[in-house]
């Protein structure tokens, strides 16, 4: 987890729908062992097969490299549970993307890095997408204090985040510890359960 | 009926350690691990210094960067050889039992969970991974997590989780020759789209679900995540009971008449009420085949490529345009008949043995054609062994196939097996996403059968005129 509450910071549009985590990193960028993911992220977007860059991509353009927010179409983070796409663009500097809707693993993944995920109308990430594009310097500013999004050339937009995704995230509480705390509360549970459902009860 | 309760109602009831502010606190009663998305929980759980909770039920398993050559061993494929020997000391230092590399129930980790039993009627059921819905095949609630909730559930068993909303997927009408439970899952999201079930827990309905055997019903629960659900399962019946008797993990003797008359219980009442109903007619379905780069992008063997410049909104039209550059597809030809270089069957979608059965059926007799490579992974070790007793793998070999190891192999392409750049394939896999099996690779999913049609015939081919049914 990574402490959130106003974060500014170059965003970068990346306006298609549906991309996957296939996308945001390959199965070719996690041989070897762990590493650096950041530096391989978007990995067959951002590199050819030999790893020179791919001039035209988004992130690989003076203007958003660096990025610390995505502008997303519809879908974003689908496929792959894999956690490795949600390290790869926080190990990029990615602290929030903005999306019309986001694929389930991927979101709650998000969530347990710290890495904010803010589902808008689509005609509003269309909108601010517009206004980066449009901007002097692509900077904009994710308040989870205030909830809202600041850019250049709009009026702040109010975004909406369960009360207790927001606290952990300002507090930088994870769930591992909130589990952990259960574990007495969890134990009681498997002993209603072991005599509810005796056939569950494994002997290995 | 106002009590009335759909399936997942009382799965999650039964779950339900306790409420958890706007979450809840959710019992999981079997944990699967494999390779890939374990190494970091382990590291959490050392860290805090805690062991794993319930380690009688968590299995730890090597399937998706395990090379799938003969005699292969965690060396095989050099650059994933690290994760292998990182899995084998994380289950031995934390007491997991794995099942390695040449373990007689090794295989792709959705393919053993039901193989073994592991996997049981209104049974909670996660892996770090998401394809996980598989198992809902047996009527399981089962779904995929990240790494941080695979520590979550290591050190105690549980997730907090959102309650998803109910999503029934009704399938009515009579499949055709040559149309599979593949066919069946590819028309859902190609009719409603890859975010129809994002945010639902779906029941897979109707007449065309009850007669599918169990092997079809984990095909379509496997590509519940393609449909954008977390999970996805079958209502357990007469078949599941069948299906699971005898199996080493499934309770035996009188445990089995206890369990058998809970099992009745775990289907949605009459009455119950979801909050989404979808339908799709199985009588006029073709065979399906991807034409784009998302599993949305599907169209009946027998129909054009479609054109973008017939849609309306913007953003599709773009992505359409996008997708057919990068399959070098022309709008308005005919699908049937793309020239392909690789033909590949296996998966946890499709590498179950009835589906290599289907697919020798096919090549029995018949050989590969030139210039094509066609490859076949049985989703198990247990599968390839039920399917080399049967000497299926003499029909796949005299054809001019391929028949290799069991694990995850093309279709994640992490292992060593992948599609050159810029070449074609057709696969019984689960994701046509761009780069999928390989940098530049070009991927058409679809049925078993329909990867073995084309292999022979070296194009995309309708198995039914193949077949001489259509």
């Amino acid at each position: 987890m990574k402490r959130f509450d106003t974060v500014t910071g170059i965003a970068a549009p990346l306006m298609r729908d549906n991309i996957d985590t296939d996308a945001i990193i390959a199965a070719r960028a996690m041989e070897g062992g762990p590493r650096d993911l950041g530096a391989v992220a978007f990995t067959n977007w951002r590199f050819d097969l030999n790893w020179a860059e791919q001039p035209e991509f988004v992130l690989n353009q003076p203007r958003y490299r660096g990025a610390t927010f995505l502008v997303a179409g519809r879908n974003f983070g689908c496929g792959s549970s894999r956690e490795s796409a949600v390290w790869a663009l926080a190990q990029y500097g990615i602290r929030a993307v903005i999306a019309p809707s986001f694929g389930d693993i991927f979101q709650e993944n998000a969530l347990q890095n710290g890495l904010l995920p803010i589902p808008l109308d689509t005609e509003l990430v269309q909108t601010i997408a517009a206004a980066i594009e449009r901007s002097n310097d692509a900077h904009m500013t994710v308040d989870l204090v205030r909830n809202e999004i600041r850019v250049a050339g709009l009026a702040p937009i109010p975004f909406a985040i369960a009360p207790e995704r927001r606290r952990a995230l300002l507090e930088d509480k994870g769930d591992f510890d909130l589990l952990v705390e259960q574990l007495p509360r969890i134990g009681e549970f498997e002993a209603r359960d072991r005599a509810a459902r005796p056939w569950m009860e494994l002997n290995r | 009926m106002t009590d009335s309760l759909t399936l997942f109602d009382k799965m999650w009831d039964r779950h339900l350690v306790s409420p958890f502010g706007d979450r809840s606190l959710i019992y999981i009663d079997r944990h699967f691990l494999q390779e890939t998305t374990c190494y970091e929980a382990f590291d959490t759980l050392r860290k805090a210094g805690i062991g794993v909770h319930a380690p009688q039920q968590t299995f730890g398993v090597i399937d998706h960067c395990v090379s799938t050559e003969t005699g292969r061993n965690a060396h095989s494929f050099p650059p994933t050889a690290h994760w292998i020997e990182a899995m084998r000391k994380n289950c031995a230092e934390f007491g997991v039992e794995l099942y390695d590399i040449d373990d007689a129930r090794q295989g792709i980790v959705h393919v053993i969970g039901p193989e073994l039993g592991i996997a049981l009627p209104g049974t909670t059921l996660v892996c770090g991974d998401s394809h996980t819905a598989t198992c809902g095949g047996l009527g399981a609630w089962a779904f995929g997590i990240g790494t941080s909730q695979v520590g979550q559930v290591l050190a105690s068993q549980c997730l907090l989780l959102t309650r998803p909303r109910t999503l029934r997927a009704t399938f009515t009408g009579r499949l055709g020759k040559g149309v599979y439970a593949k066919d069946m899952i590819l028309g859902l999201i190609g009719k409603y789209g890859t975010a129809a079930g994002t945010g639902f827990a779906v029941e897979y309905a109707g007449p065309a679900i009850r007669s599918l055997p169990i092997e079809g019903r984990m095909t379509i629960s496997n590509m519940s995540v393609e449909f954008g659900a977390r999970s996805g399962f079958v209502a357990a019946d007469d078949t599941t009971f069948a299906y699971l008797h005898g199996r080493p993990f499934v309770p035996a003797g009188a445990q089995w008449d206890l369990a058998l008359e809970d099992w009745r219980r775990q289907v949605s009442d009459d009455g119950a009420t979801f909050d989404r109903e979808l339908e799709l007619d199985c009588a006029t379905l073709a065979p399906q085949i991807s034409w784009g780069t998302s599993p949305q992008d599907v169209v009946g063997i027998d129909r054009a490529v479609p054109d973008p410049a017939a849609i309306d909104d913007p953003e599709r039209r773009r992505s359409m345009e996008k997708a057919l550059r990068y399959m070098a597809l022309t709008p308005g030809t005919r699908i049937e008949g793309t020239p392909i270089d690789v033909a590949f069957i296996g998966s946890c979608t499709n590498g179950r043995l009835s589906d290599i059965e289907e697919a020798a059926r096919i090549v029995r007799g018949r050989r590969v054609k030139e210039g094509v490579r066609a490859v076949v992974v049985p989703g198990s070790t247990a599968v390839k062994a039920r399917a080399e007793a049967l000497g299926l793998h003499d029909v796949f070999r005299d054809a001019g196939f391929e028949w290799r190891e069991s694990g995850c192999s093309m279709c994640v392409s992490g292992n060593g097996d992948f599609v050159p750049p810029g070449k074609r394939s057709i696969s019984s896999t689960n994701r046509n996403f761009e780069n999928r099996q390989g940098p530049g690779s070009r991927t058409h999913i679809a049925s078993p059968a329909m990867v073995a049609a084309a292999a022979v015939t070296g194009c995309i081919t309708d198995v039914r005129r193949l077949e001489g049914l259509a």
